[in-house]
């Protein structure tokens, strides 16, 4: 195991930084699950929608800064929309219904996103928005670690949004808001917060958050609806954390993520290789087993 | 107006019972059987026969399956594809195996082993439920995905590493590979997807179909009720399994033929099957031929419908439009018809039985 620590090293920093990305994902989920209560299962999908979005406005000549700002309007009226024609008329379905909605929203915004943009990847505008481009060598343990600047930058925005997050759940008043709706739906309509508002403003957040996820996610590869199969992979991390918790969605990310790459770099070559498709499921079911309720997620005490 | 059920009395429990409790509905189930067996295929062309009706059979077959399990039970599965999967390996890995065992007894039997990897995926049910197994059964989506492409003994070391679907014959007529018939091939699936629907319909109806029902509507009350939640679930997988496995092995013997297998069972078919289920409603056998019908001729009906209407739409276009299709016929039905189209045929039918007076 000690053979190329510098190798254990690397690959520890990938895992990190790939554990990083699912967390965003899995952030987005978990903002709408605690608000809302919907599985959205089109997480994904909206981070495909708001990287091709922002690179496709970009490419009809409007300047970097105001597409992202045209693509975060986009990603308020897609809310809204939603809000609109799929969440009010189900408002008070079982859950699993919500859910199934969001396959729909799913596969309506690939066709919708296919079809206006292409189906081919498309480069990220890294430049254009200041993003560090280029790598870092580190000189350790005998051998070389090196860091792309991208990923370091990654890690830097991922910790600042949650950061915000945490300020706006905590301190804000939307925020104390949201978590009413969360904790019960009539309690809070019944104190006069506007159920439709919430969901609106929590869709949007969700929104921004796919937004900036696309963007890192994108620079790292080129942004394409293979990232719809990747976005999956937030669904282990959201188990493993729990639905409710956004440190949950964090922790979850950086274990999955540090786990299947250690997995693929140990053990893969010894099975065939590629197991990352896999693996994280299993360190996910396996530690279902022994907690059904995920490390930070909220024990549900059922009635009959 | 069309039919009525006066004076059709039930004197037996037997009876009461039946699954077409009217004799109209029986005629109407013989007539359906009599153009499926005789007038589809010597008045269809072999395209249609071909690449309409034969898929429309195995996806029906699939979505009882996952209506089974979906419908039935109430647990969320995104691994129908790798069931199915399972399915099509273990039938080719028996065909070789036992080369003289006729290949429509294979592909009954392949289900078994998808099946037992089906209880297998299935165990972790009793803990964990909702949307925590519905990522667990993507667990055995990609796990299963993977070991179809990277275990070769799965694909007997074929350099191309894919199925290689054999020549199989039943009294010298060729049922498989590349010298059946699409009127053989047609047959096969239709005597198949008819005798296990039967075999469902029995089932769902019977005790184990009741005690199904009860886990979906609530768990603990029918665990109080004294149902065995582990061995309802656990059946509900395996004949689920079952259902999904021969479907899987029919698509490859008797529709694909083998090269794309690896391709062929991935998430997209999870999900498709999913819809069909939905689409056509949660909980019903009938439900399950109308989705299947609905959504694997729908990218077909565009794809040569429209420019037969003369509105011209390309390749791509087309795949768009059934996509946002597909999305948002799956909203509209969750908001307008949750138990889908199989709902809308009872009203139908309800209308037709007291037409003219709707009470």
């Amino acid at each position: 195991m000690v053979q190329a620590p510098d190798l254990l090293v690397q690959t520890v920093w990938e895992g990190l930084v790939s554990g990083v990305l699912y967390a965003l994902i899995a952030l987005g989920f978990v903002l709408i699950f605690k608000a809302s209560g919907v599985f959205n299962f089109a997480q994904g999908i909206m981070v495909v929608f708001a990287g091709l979005t922002l690179v496709g406005l970009h490419e009809l000549g409007v300047p970097a800064f105001l597409a992202v700002i045209l693509t975060l309007g986009v990603m308020f009226a897609l809310a809204v929309t939603i809000e609109r024609v799929v969440l009010r008329p189900l408002v008070n379905q079982p859950d699993i219904i919500l859910f199934m909605a969001t396959f729909g929203i799913t596969y309506f915004l690939i066709g919708f996103g296919e079809s206006l943009f292409g189906g081919n990847p498309k480069q990220m505008i890294t430049d254009e928005l200041y993003l560090p481009r280029g790598s870092v060598d580190l000189k350790i343990l005998g051998g070389f670690v090196s860091l792309q600047k991208i990923d370091i930058a990654a890690a830097v925005i991922a910790s600042l949004m949650i950061a915000a997050l945490a300020v706006f759940f905590q301190y804000t008043r939307i925020g104390r808001a949201l978590r009413a709706v969360a904790d019960s739906h009539k309690a809070a309509l019944s104190v006069g917060i506007s159920l439709n508002q919430i969901w609106v403003i929590v869709w949007f957040t969700a929104g921004i958050v796919a937004l900036i996820t696309g963007i890192m996610w994108g620079a790292r590869s080129d942004v394409s609806f293979a990232l719809e199969i990747v976005a999956l992979k937030a669904l282990p991390v959201l188990i493993l954390g729990g639905f409710t918790s956004i440190p949950g969605a964090i922790v979850g990310g950086l274990i999955i993520g540090i786990g299947e790459k250690l997995g693929e770099f140990y053990w893969g070559p010894l099975i065939g290789g590629g197991i990352e498709s896999w693996l994280a499921y299993f360190i996910a079911l396996g530690f279902l087993l022994f907690r059904p309720q995920g490390l930070f997620g909220d024990k549900i005490i059922e009635r009959i | 107006m069309l039919y009525r059920e006066a004076g059709q009395y039930k004197s037996s429990y037997a009876s009461d019972m039946a699954v077409f409790p009217l004799k109209e509905d029986r005629i109407g189930i013989a007539v359906i059987l009599g153009v499926a067996l005789v007038a589809i295929p010597f008045l269809g062309s072999d395209f249609f026969i071909a690449s309409v009706m034969i898929p429309f059979l195995i996806f029906s077959l699939a979505a009882i399956g996952l209506n089974i399990l979906t419908g039935y039970t109430g647990l969320i599965s995104l691994g129908t594809a790798a069931f199915m999967g399972v399915g099509a390996y273990s039938c080719y890995k028996l065909t070789t195996l036992f080369p003289d065992v006729n290949i429509i007894v294979l592909i009954l039997v392949s289900g078994l082993f998808s099946a037992g990897v089906g209880v297998l995926f299935g165990l972790p049910s009793l803990r964990i439920k909702g949307f925590y197994l519905a990522v667990a059964t993507l667990a055995a989506q990609f796990f299963l995905q993977w070991a179809f492409v990277r275990v070769p003994w799965l694909f007997n070391y074929n350099a191309s590493g894919a199925i290689e679907v054999p020549q199989r014959t039943l009294f010298d007529i060729p049922l498989t590979g590349a010298a059946a018939t699409p009127e053989t091939r047609y047959f096969v699936c239709l005597g198949l997807v008819v005798v296990l629907t039967w075999f469902a319909s029995n089932i769902v109806h019977g005790k184990l179909g009741r005690s199904w029902m009860a886990v979906r509507d609530m768990d603990i009350a029918a665990e109080l009720m004294g149902i065995k939640l582990l061995n309802a679930k656990l059946a509900a997988f395996a004949v689920s399994s079952y259902f999904c496995g021969v479907a899987g092995a029919m698509m490859i013997f008797l529709w694909y033929g083998g090269g794309e297998a690896a391709d062929v069972f991935s998430i997209r078919l999870s999900f498709n099957i999913l819809f069909m289920v939905i689409i056509g409603g949660l909980g019903s056998l009938i439900g399950s031929f109308f989705g299947a019908a609905f959504l694997s001729i729908l990218p077909t009906a565009l794809k040569f419908g429209l420019p037969a209407l003369g509105i011209p739409i390309q390749g791509a276009a087309a795949e768009h439009v059934t996509f946002m299709l597909v999305g948002g016929l799956i909203i509209t039905f969750l908001i307008v018809e949750p138990h889908g189209l199989a709902r809308l045929w009872q009203i139908g039918k309800q209308k037709l039985r007291t037409w003219p007076f709707p009470y």
